[in-house]
C-alpha cells in the first residue's frame, strides 16, 4: 500500500449543522458541530436568531413602559422576570413594597416555576423519545396556567407587577383552587415517578450522561439546577434572601452526581418545594395593601447603579440598573441564566455520542429568547 | 470573612499604581458622589493620598470616603449591599483586571456577567464585571474605564470561560476589543454586523 490512502482516522471529522429548525433545540438555537463519526469532536453554539436588543428597549422607554418586556424573555416563568426587573427598580428607587404583595408575588413565581418545570418535564421527556409524559405534563400544567390567568389577566407573557407592589388582588376562588391544585399534584408525582423517573430507559438515557463538574460550572457561571446538579448548594432565594423568602421552610435539592439525571432530580424535587412555599404562603397570607398607599407614578432612581438578582427557574436572573436620575434606564443589564448554562456546552459535549449531547442539552432547560434578549 | 479576605487582595493591586488611572472625568465623579450619598456614615476627614488604594486597610469604612475626592482614583470601595446590590466596588485600570480575575478565581469566586456603559460625555466606555460567590454572599464588581475612541481590554476568558460569549456580547454591543480573546466574533448580533447598538449614538 502506498500512502495514498492512509488517512489519519482521528482526522475525519465532518461539521453537522443542528438547527436553527430542530425540535430538540426547544426554539431558534443552531449548533455547529464537528463529527468524527459518532462523536462529538466540539461543538459550538450559535446564538441570536431570536434576538430583539431588550436592553436597547430598556434605555428608550421610561421604567414603567419596560414592564411588558420582562415577560418576554423567559416566557416559561416571566414572573421571575418581572420579580427580577421591579425588584431592581424598587431597589434603586427606594420603593416600599406591602407585605401582602410580596406574599402574592412568591405565590404567583412559585406556581409559575412549577408550570415552568412541568413543562420542561414534558418536553424533556419528548426529547429522548416517550411522547406521553408531555401530555400529564401539561394537562396539570393548563390547571396553574387557569390559576394564574385568574389574577395576572394573562397565561403565559405575564405582566403582573408593578414597582412597589402588584396589579391584582387574589380571592377566595384563586386560594381555593391553589390549595385543589397542590393536593392534585401530589398526587400526580408518585405517578410522574413511577412512570418516568424510575422508567429504565430513561436511567439508561440519563445516568452518567453529560457530567458537569462542580469547577466546570463555577467557570462558566452556571446557577440553578444545572449548578445544583453538580452538587452546587446555590440558590438566590436561600443565599441572598429577597421579598418574603426567609420567612419559609422550604429545603433546596442539591444532587451531587453531575449528570444529565441529578439535574432531572433536582427540578423534579424542586416541584415538591415551591409547592411547600404556596402553602406556607397561602397559609400566613397577610391582610392589606397590595401597592403602597401613595401610588407610584413618577420613577426616579438616584444617580448610580444598582444591582438585583432573583432565582428564576433556570437560575440566578440579575439585573443591573445604571441610572442618571431620569425616568428612564441609562443602562439595563439584563443577565439571563441560561446564556450562562448554555456556554459551557462546547466544553461538556466533548466526546459523547450526538443522542447523549441531546439529551444534555435537554437538561440544561434552554428557552431561546433568555438567551438571545 | 471572605470580604475582607478579597478585599486586602484586591488592594494589593492598588500598590504600584502612582497616576490616577486616567479614569475618573466630571460625570463619573458625579454618579461616584451619587453611589455613596446614602451612606452617610461621616468622614472621619477624607485623607488626601488616597493614591495608595491604602493597602493595610482592615477596618474597611475608610474607603468609602475616598470615593468623595473627586481627584483621587474612587478605586476599591465597600459598598452598602441593601441599597446597591453588591459588596464591592473595584475601579481598576484596563491592565489590571486580568489580575483582578485571578485573584477572584483563586477565592472560587464565579462570574456572573460582564457588560458595558457608554459614558459618552466623558468619551469613555466602561466595562463591568460582576462576581459572586456560591458558599457566601460576596458580590464583588469590577469596573475598568476605557477611551472611547480605541477601546481595548485584556479578555479574562482563559482565566473564566464564562467570560468568552459576555465578552464577544459586549463587543458585539459595545465595539470593545477585548485583546487575547480566541474568537471575538459577533455572538448575538448578524455575522457580517459591523455596527454596536448599545453605544449612545448609534442611530439605527
Amino acid at each position: 500500500m502506498n500512502g495514498l490512502f492512509q488517512q489519519d482516522v482521528n482526522q475525519e471529522t465532518f461539521i453537522l449543522n443542528l438547527g436553527p429548525q430542530h425540535p430538540a433545540t426547544h426554539g431558534v438555537l443552531r449548533v455547529k458541530l464537528e463529527m468524527d463519526g459518532e462523536y462529538i469532536v466540539d461543538a459550538e453554539p450559535v446564538l441570536g436568531y431570536i434576538h430583539r436588543m431588550h436592553e436597547k428597549m430598556g434605555e428608550n422607554r421610561t421604567w414603567a413602559q419596560f414592564l411588558p418586556n420582562c415577560g418576554r424573555m423567559d416566557y416559561l416563568s416571566a414572573l421571575s422576570y418581572n420579580h427580577g426587573y421591579v425588584a431592581a427598580v424598587e431597589r434603586a428607587a427606594g420603593i416600599e413594597v406591602p407585605e401582602r404583595a410580596e406574599y402574592l408575588r412568591v405565590i404567583t413565581v412559585e406556581l409559575n416555576r412549577i408550570s415552568s418545570h412541568l413543562l420542561w418535564f414534558g418536553a424533556f421527556v419528548l426529547d429522548l423519545g416517550g411522547f406521553t409524559p408531555l401530555l400529564y405534563a401539561f394537562d396539570d400544567r393548563e390547571q396553574i396556567l387557569d390559576l394564574l390567568e385568574s389574577v395576572t389577566g394573562s397565561r403565559l407573557t405575564y405582566c403582573y407587577f408593578r414597582f412597589g407592589g402588584v396589579y391584582n388582588d387574589i380571592d377566595d376562588s384563586f386560594i381555593t383552587g391553589t390549595r385543589e391544585f397542590i393536593k392534585r399534584l401530589r398526587k400526580r408525582m408518585p405517578m410522574y415517578d413511577a412512570l418516568v423517573t424510575k422508567n429504565i430507559i430513561l436511567i439508561k438515557r440519563l445516568k452518567d450522561i453529560g457530567p458537569i463538574s462542580k469547577d466546570m460550572a463555577r467557570r462558566y457561571g452556571a446557577t440553578g439546577p444545572v449548578a445544583r446538579g453538580s452538587g452546587i448548594d446555590f440558590d438566590v432565594r436561600k443565599h441572598e434572601p429577597y421579598s418574603v423568602y426567609s420567612e419559609f421552610d422550604f429545603d433546596i435539592p442539591v444532587y451531587e452526581e453531575g449528570d444529565s439525571m441529578a439535574r432531572y432530580m433536582v427540578r423534579m424535587d424542586e416541584i415538591e418545594q415551591s409547592m411547600r412555599i404556596i402553602e406556607q404562603a397561602l397559609d400566613k397570607l397577610p391582610e392589606g395593601e397590595i401597592q403602597p398607599k401613595k401610588a407610584v407614578k413618577l420613577v426616579k432612581p438616584e444617580k448610580g447603579d444598582y444591582y438585583h438578582a432573583v432565582e428564576a427557574a433556570r437560575g440566578s436572573f440579575g439585573v443591573r440598573i445604571v441610572s442618571d436620575g431620569t425616568n428612564s434606564a441609562y443602562r439595563l443589564k439584563l443577565r439571563s441564566p441560561t446564556y450562562s448554562n448554555l456556554s459551557l456546552f462546547g466544553e461538556a459535549s466533548r466526546g459523547m455520542l450526538l443522542p447523549d449531547a441531546l439529551a444534555l442539552m435537554g437538561s440544561l432547560d434552554l428557552v431561546i429568547p433568555e438567551i438571545d434578549r | 470573612m471572605l470580604l475582607a479576605k478579597i478585599k486586602e487582595a484586591l488592594n494589593s493591586l492598588y500598590e504600584d499604581i502612582q497616576e490616577v488611572p486616567e479614569a475618573p472625568a466630571a460625570a463619573e465623579a458625579e454618579v461616584a458622589a451619587a453611589e455613596t450619598a446614602p451612606e452617610t456614615e461621616t468622614a472621619p476627614a477624607p485623607e488626601a493620598q488616597a493614591e495608595e488604594g491604602e493597602p493595610a486597610a482592615g477596618e474597611g469604612e475608610a474607603e468609602t470616603e475616598e470615593a468623595e475626592e473627586p481627584a483621587a482614583p474612587p478605586g476599591l470601595k465597600e459598598t452598602d449591599y441593601k441599597a446597591k446590590g453588591y459588596h464591592l466596588d473595584v475601579d481598576l485600570p484596563p491592565e489590571k483586571v486580568v489580575a483582578a480575575a485571578e485573584i477572584l478565581n483563586r477565592e472560587n469566586f464565579f462570574i456572573e456577567a460582564i457588560t458595558g456603559v457608554d459614558w459618552i460625555d466623558d468619551q469613555q466606555l466602561e466595562v463591568v464585571y460582576d462576581f459572586n460567590h456560591f458558599d457566601e454572599l460576596c458580590r464583588v464588581v469590577i469596573r475598568s474605564r476605557l477611551d472611547r475612541s480605541n477601546p481595548e481590554i485584556p479578555t479574562i476568558s482563559h482565566i473564566y470561560q464564562g467570560a468568552n460569549w459576555h465578552e464577544r456580547e459586549t463587543h458585539d454591543f459595545f465595539g470593545i476589543t477585548f485583546t487575547g480573546h480566541p474568537n471575538l466574533e459577533p455572538l448575538l448580533l448578524p455575522e457580517d454586523a459591523d455596527f454596536h447598538p448599545l453605544l449612545k449614538d448609534f442611530k439605527a
